[in-house]
């Protein structure tokens, strides 16, 4: 099993994104995580999955979702082919606030976004084992409520939807 | 300005539409309205059942090779099509279903026959949409239309809420020439070609294994030439017989669970092994762990998922084998592989006093279903086309039927659906009226869509169905016999007398029970002009041999 983040650009269609997570549940596969947003490129929608699979199930997985009619391209990567982060938020009383906390926040370098009289709100982004750390770290600290994102990521290896997009349709 | 319902009708005809399989209903109501000012232009067919329409609508698709129309209403209409869409998928039927939903306004407040059909049906459509503007319903159509029909074909629906049917639209119609995401076609990699050139000409053994991407393709006659040049022998799929005449040389048989003894057993001696428009389906390969691990594999086949799915190849040569056989075929090498054949013509020779003797030449006890097929082969045309059900009798037809010319093979090969046969010969027939259409189907499987008699009646579709009774669910009863210990579990058949029941849909009928009037019986069968109806009482329990059960290998299989 490897962990892959699959990076899917579709036409924005109704429906889509169902045709493309039934893939995953008929095979008994556990999407890890998802996000969805328009790409750079306009019209253009880009979905970030994240899976643990093995490499022939990635190849087969891939095959299965690019045959989808409104799948421009997917591709999808390692973990060290990829550059991303998640973001995480943390809702933490009030009351709580004092010399150790602000230590946990500075030593983690995040953020408090928002403060209301009964409670805080710390940003913090990194890779889930950080951003798990700092949760771990944020409990004893009587945590309201914890939220993380799923992956977002940028490729390293060049590829480019625009030129698939350019290139001459083959037609029969 | 036109009413959607109108633009509806209008564009099935610019797509040159030529047959509406469906059954009214409130959300389509508009649709059949206009339908009844085009009845000029073209034909629908009311059938008794939508899963009747749209089975009849594969039938008609797979012998013409046009995209099989399909109209239902909301709801349970729109519902009774899912065992035909998930038909049509995984046998790469092209299909345009029309569904009418309820007005827009409604959705999602679980309306008078509302079903999100859109969500049900999209693991069984190859793409699906819902329109709800008037606007919308002729680009859906032609995209629809396209996308049924380019690639890998496939079944398309189209959801139209009762608000657009009935809105007044401008009507334009622009046929659907591409869609940027999709892109059905690749051009063919010349170097693959000559790598899978450079195997065959070093190969002792070489193997072809065709199947339906062949037909779909319109690859018979490079087929053919690939075989004329090469001398490789070739084995067809279930889905692939027609594809090559079975009178030609190379031709050895067929593959599969219940296929010829030779093709399968050797499939694993074979050195290279050419796959055409063929996806290594569970049922031809067997154990996939001990599937020709001993050959290189060479893949042509269009669909770039179905590449190294099931059996990793050597070679991929990927794009339509129309193109892709014509480019190998000017690669290879002359050649010839006698000895090797002959080995194919031994085992055939083993296969016919073990199976063959017995399954035709029987000249006592009860009837088997080899010898009706056996005498049909007398009485047929060339391009006569044999519709099946799925059963006994489905292995039995396919295995002696005289497969002589392409798109003469209906059947429901990846989903085995029973209640198939009875509709979708009813679509094959009416693509042609002047060709033989020969329905073979078993007691069971009758009674799923039995009810479409009627649109056989009322359509005087000139069918011929030949009803094996050996009242069992004969295949599954065999299951029970060779791996559950003889225990019959609920499959044998009280069943009804078949001859009134077709009498009653004043189609002329025939019951067989001895071997000594069952020629003369078919012979009345083929002459006879209208429809007909032959019911040949069979063996009970008979079983189709050879056989490979589940989870053995292809050499493991079994004449008896
Ligand atoms: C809709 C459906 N239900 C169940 C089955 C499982 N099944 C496969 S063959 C078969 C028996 C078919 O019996 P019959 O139509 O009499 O044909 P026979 O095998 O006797 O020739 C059954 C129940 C199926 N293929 N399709
Ligand atoms: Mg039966």
């Amino acid at each position: 099993m490897n962990r892959y983040t699959i990076l899917i650009y579709t036409e924005n269609f109704i429906g889509i994104l169902n045709r493309i997570t039934i893939i995953f549940t008929r095979r008994g596969i556990n999407i890890d995580a998802l996000t969805a947003s328009e790409s750079r490129l306009e019209g253009i929608h880009k979905i970030t999955m994240e899976v643990s699979v093995t490499e022939q199930q990635m190849v087969h997985l891939a095959g299965q979702i690019e045959k989808i009619v409104d799948v421009i391209k997917a591709y999808y990567f390692k973990d060290d082919e990829v550059v991303y982060q998640e973001i995480a938020l943390y809702k933490v009383p009030t009351e709580s606030l004092d010399p150790g906390l602000e230590k946990v926040i500075r030593q983690f370098n995040a953020h408090i976004i928002a403060a209301e009289k009964e409670f805080v709100v710390v940003e913090f982004t990194g890779h889930k084992q950080d951003t798990q750390a700092l949760l771990e770290i944020l409990k004893p600290f009587n945590l309201l409520e914890f939220s993380r994102s799923g992956r977002v990521a940028i490729a390293k290896p060049k590829f480019s939807v625009q030129e698939y997009l350019n290139n001459q349709t083959y037609n029969h | 300005m036109i009413r959607g319902a109108d633009i509806v009708v209008k564009s099935l005809i610019e797509e040159n539409a030529e047959f509406i399989f469906g059954y009214p209903g409130g959300a389509i109501m508009p649709v059949y309205d206009a339908l009844y000012d085009y009845s000029d232009r073209i034909k629908h067919v009311l059938t008794r059942h939508e899963q009747g329409a749209i089975h009849a609508a594969q039938g008609y698709a797979r012998v013409s090779g046009k995209v099989g129309v399909v109209l239902a209403t909301s709801g349970p209409g729109a519902t009774n099509l899912i065992t035909g869409l998930a038909d049509a998928q995984i046998d790469s039927t092209p299909l345009v279903c029309i569904t009418g939903q309820v007005a827009a306004h409604l959705l999602g407040t679980d309306a008078f026959q509302e079903t999100d059909v859109v969500g049900l049906s999209m693991p069984g459509t190859k793409w699906n949409i819902q329109v709800r503007r008037v606007e919308d319903i002729a680009p859906a159509i032609a995209k629809a239309f396209l996308i049924a029909r380019s690639g890998r074909p496939g079944p398309v629906l189209v959801d139209i809420t009762k608000n657009a049917q009935v809105e007044f639209g401008e009507y334009n119609y622009v046929p659907c020439l591409g869609v940027r995401s999709y892109r059905p076609y690749v051009k063919i990699d010349q170097s693959a070609v000559n790598a899978a050139a450079a195997l065959i000409d070093a190969a002792e053994k070489p193997y072809v294994l065709f199947g339906q991407g062949v037909i779909l393709a319109q690859a018979e006659s490079e087929l053919k030439a690939f075989l004329d040049k090469t001398g490789i022998p070739a084995a067809s799929t279930l889905l692939g017989s027609g594809a090559l005449s079975e009178e030609h040389p190379s031709y050895v048989g067929k593959l599969g669970m219940h296929g010829n003894y030779a093709p399968n057993l050797l499939t694993n001696q074979c050195d290279v092994l050419i796959a055409v428009g063929m996806r290594f389906d569970d049922r031809v390969t067997g154990d996939l762990k001990r599937y020709a691990k001993q050959a290189k594999v060479i893949h042509l086949e269009l669909d770039p998922s179905e590449i190294n799915k099931n059996v990793a190849c050597t070679v991929a040569i990927q794009g339509d084998c129309k193109d892709s056989l014509a480019l190998l075929t000017a690669a290879v090498k002359e050649n010839s592989h006698e000895s090797w054949m002959d080995r194919f013509r031994e085992l055939e020779k083993e296969e016919k006093e073990a199976v063959v003797i017995h399954d035709l030449h029987a000249t006592q006890g009860g009837l088997h279903m080899g010898e009706v097929i056996h005498i049909i082969n007398k009485f047929k045309e060339d391009d006569a086309i044999l519709v099946t059900d799925v059963g006994q009798h489905q292995m039995i037809a396919w295995r002696y039927f005289d497969y002589k010319t392409s798109r003469t093979q209906v059947t429901s090969g990846g989903l085995g659906t029973m209640g198939f046969a009875l509709p979708a010969a009813l679509g094959a027939q009416l693509h042609d009226y002047s060709k033989q259409v020969i329905c073979v189907v078993g007691d069971g499987g009758i009674q799923m869509t039995i009810q479409e008699l009627g649109t056989i009646m009322q359509t005087k579709a000139p069918v011929k169905v030949v009803l094996l009774n050996n009242n069992y669910l004969g295949m599954v009863r065999q299951w029970q016999q060779l791996f559950f210990d003889k225990r019959y579990s609920f499959t044998e058949l009280e069943n009804p007398d078949f001859i009134k029941i077709a009498e009653a849909y004043k189609i002329q009928a025939r019951k067989v029970t001895e071997r000594e009037d069952l020629e003369a019986a078919v012979a009345e069968m083929m002459l006879h002009q209208g429809p007909f109806f032959l019911e040949v009482v069979v063996e009970k329990e008979d079983n189709v041999f050879p056989m490979i059960a589940t989870g053995c290998s292809v050499e493991e299989v079994r004449l008896s």
